[in-house]
């Protein structure tokens, strides 16, 4: 499945480069309302090539929007989106071509697939649209049902709603393979799952990815799901990016005030010693209005007068770690960022 | 369940079924679970296993004409299942309260919160409209709702989801209850927002000496709360003991398996999450047997054709199975 790879394992699969969404709000018969929803507000990303990218945050934070520009459902006001080394759009790469490389998997087993086909026709339907005959697609249909746990004499001619939402959410994998794509987003692909078949499908998804070479961004609100799954993760919080970087070392020693929070709101699991002070107050404030400056100063402890009066941006901390947070700028003018090394002139 | 004095909630044998004559979905199978005042237990269980229907069977929300309903509920000196309209109505919201996973649906949208707690003490209680306000108010500030006041002329949908669960459980607790009864109280929220609202329902437990049951498929959510936690599979309670011995020393398969296939982050990467084979059995064709023996690695021929009885391996722990005498090499060898 690397036949198409174009730029060698060094240049990253996905590149993504100042991406902005604002959905404007109606305004009402009074003339009243009529703000933004800054849901994707300017994030820079790249994904490499054969691993797995996580993306967590609260809702409103972006992360679902985030998916969508990727795949192109919803265009970008601004901002770009290279696969490859191709911006997705250009005549090197139009949409179509995208599409035949990059897959997505939905929440909702259920709406994600048409009712009126079964689940051989459902896989088969995109090949078709991109030129394979049809006997082909049922082949290779009825091959990825198989690979997916699913024996195709039993499940081929079924519908959706003879299936329980594990098989269905196979299925929708199954689908997404069908176009033999590189890249594979899954927006919360689990997390409607019973735990014990979310673990069917989350070692079912770790076995098609070596077996394939597959990448994936796999969104979910759930850290220890991420945690598993991702090699690098993304933190994000009100349309920007807080945080990323390898796993291991976001979820050891997280940099940004948000995502310590964020992980020290992971139920503990041992009865003695149970959390004891929540980490956070409030709810995540609304992406219609978002605060000022760093826009997790209104819930941070850490907030000083910088925090709100300028934005931050994401800049290295450690190898492979990236932080938006005054405290990690030398000479930021917050009391915990270290000392500048020199002044400019 | 093991204290000389009574319980405060006692559910013996309780069965529900839903349906006609035609398909019998047998959502609850036998059920007995004991709650003392001042306890706090979870249920917890995967979709199906019938853990939302024994919670709502406790306010006798069921539909009555599709539900059949045995059993013995009684909570304090009432018979739940005797009881007729009037004093159901009465029962309910006064002596035991439930707080709802989606405030949005549970809340009536077109008055204020405020209103909605005032009319709900005052259907109980024969105070004045101020006092019922005055007590709204303090009950908002209970529950730590920023600018009580003005949040209290607040409708529904004006409200943050952390928010709108806390004027729920203000509304729960309006008639002092002392029985709190939560379904999924915290599934519909983020993360920073869920730990604060089950750090909440903990504190209010043990300061106002509430009974909790707790339902949740989160075992983590199940552990920050209760005392104790019973397991539900296929309508039945498979499993019950204290928190600490249900994580650390589970003895029915399925506590096991459960345990063992979620991603904690403990494991190496890489590694493939332990898994349990196949789905939930169908609810409305039961096999005679123990439920589970078609998923489980340790099920003898025996398991598919007896109903297991309980087996105490210590006081307060019960467990449902044939085959406790398997899983306990099996916890010896492999817990951390």
């Amino acid at each position: 499945m690397n036949a198409t790879d174009v730029g060698g394992p060094a240049q990253p699969l996905l590149a993504v480069r100042g991406l902005v969404k604002h959905f404007p709000l109606k305004k009402d018969v009074l003339g009243r309302g009529g703000g933004v929803v800054r849901a994707v507000d300017g994030i820079d990303f790249d994904v490499r090539k054969g691993e797995t990218l996580g993306v967590v945050g609260e809702s409103g934070c972006g992360k679902s929007t985030t998916a969508r520009l990727l795949m192109q459902l919803i265009a970008p006001d601004r901002g770009e989106v290279v696969f490859d080394g191709e911006g997705v759009g250009s005549r090197a790469l139009p949409l179509k071509a995208f599409r035949r490389q990059a897959q997505m998997v939905f929440q909702d087993s259920y709406a994600s697939l048409n009712p009126r086909l079964t689940m051989e026709d459902s896989i088969a339907f995109a090949p078709q649209v991109h030129g394979l005959g049809r006997k082909a697609a049922v082949a290779r249909a009825r091959d990825l049902l198989a690979r997916v746990g699913l024996e195709p004499s039993r499940f081929a001619e079924r519908y959706p709603h003879e299936l329980s939402g594990g098989q269905r959410q196979r299925v929708n994998i199954a689908r997404a393979l069908a176009l033999q794509p590189r890249l594979v987003i899954l927006d919360e692909a689990v997390s409607a799952l019973d735990k014990s078949v979310e673990a069917q499908v989350l070692n079912l998804l770790l076995d098609l990815k070596d077996e394939f070479g597959l990448t994936y961004i796999f969104i979910s609100h759930d850290l220890n799901v991420v945690r598993y799954m991702s090699d690098r993760v993304m933190v994000m919080y009100l349309g920007q990016v807080a945080e990323i970087g390898a796993s291991e070392t976001l979820f050891q020693a997280p940099a940004h005030p948000y995502t310590r929070a964020l992980l020290s709101s992971i139920p503990s699991m041992d009865p003695d010693r149970r959390t004891e002070q929540p980490p956070l107050a409030g709810d995540p404030p609304n992406p219609i209005d978002p605060p000022s400056g760093c826009r997790f100063h209104t819930r941070c402890v850490h907030a000083e007068a910088v925090c709100s009066a300028r934005g931050p941006q994401l800049g290295p901390v450690a190898a492979g770690q990236s932080v938006a947070c005054w405290m990690h700028v030398p000479g930021s003018g917050h009391s915990a960022a270290p000392v500048a090394l020199r002044e400019a002139a | 369940m093991s204290g000389t004095d009574t319980p405060y909630v006692d559910i013996r044998g309780l069965r529900v079924t839903f349906g006609d004559g035609r398909k019998q979905v047998r959502a609850v199978n036998g059920v007995d679970l004991q709650v003392q005042r001042g306890e706090a237990v979870a249920l917890i269980g995967e979709s199906g296993s019938g853990k939302s229907v024994t919670l709502r069977s406790l306010l006798r929300l069921h539909p009555p004409k599709r539900t059949k309903i045995e059993g013995a509920i009684r909570v304090g000196d009432t018979d739940v299942l005797g009881l007729a309209p009037g004093p159901l109505a009465a029962f309910r919201g006064k002596v035991a309260a439930m707080i709802f996973q989606e405030p949005l649906l549970a809340m009536d949208p077109v008055y204020p919160v405020g209103a909605q707690i005032v009319e709900a003490i005052r259907r109980h209680e024969p105070v004045t409209q101020a006092e019922a306000h005055a007590r709204a108010l303090q009950l908002f500030e209970r529950v730590r709702i920023p600018s009580p006041e003005r949040r209290l002329q607040a409708y529904p949908h004006e409200m943050s989801g952390g928010m709108r669960q806390r004027a729920m459980i203000a509304l729960a607790l309006a008639c002092r209850p002392q029985l709190l009864l939560a379904d999924e109280p915290t599934t519909a929220l983020d993360a920073t927002v869920q730990i604060q609202i089950l750090l909440l329902l903990r504190e209010l437990q043990r300061e106002l000496g509430l009974s909790v049951i707790f339902v949740t498929h989160d075992i983590g959510a199940a552990v920050e709360v209760a005392d104790r936690i019973a397991v539900m599979y296929a309508g039945r309670i498979v499993e019950e003991g204290p928190a600490a011995t249900l994580i650390r020393a589970p003895r029915h398969p399925y506590t096991l398996a459960l345990l063992r296939s979620r991603a904690d982050g403990a494991l190496a990467k890489g590694t493939r999450l332990q898994t349990i084979p196949g789905a939930p059995p169908d609810l409305s064709a039961l096999p005679a047997g123990c439920a589970f023996a078609e998923r489980c690695g340790l099920a003898l021929p025996i398991c598919r054709d007896t109903q297991p009885g309980s087996v105490r391996p210590v006081a307060g722990h019960a467990v449902r199975c044939l085959r406790t005498d398997a899983t306990a090499p099996i916890l010896d060898g492999a817990t951390p």
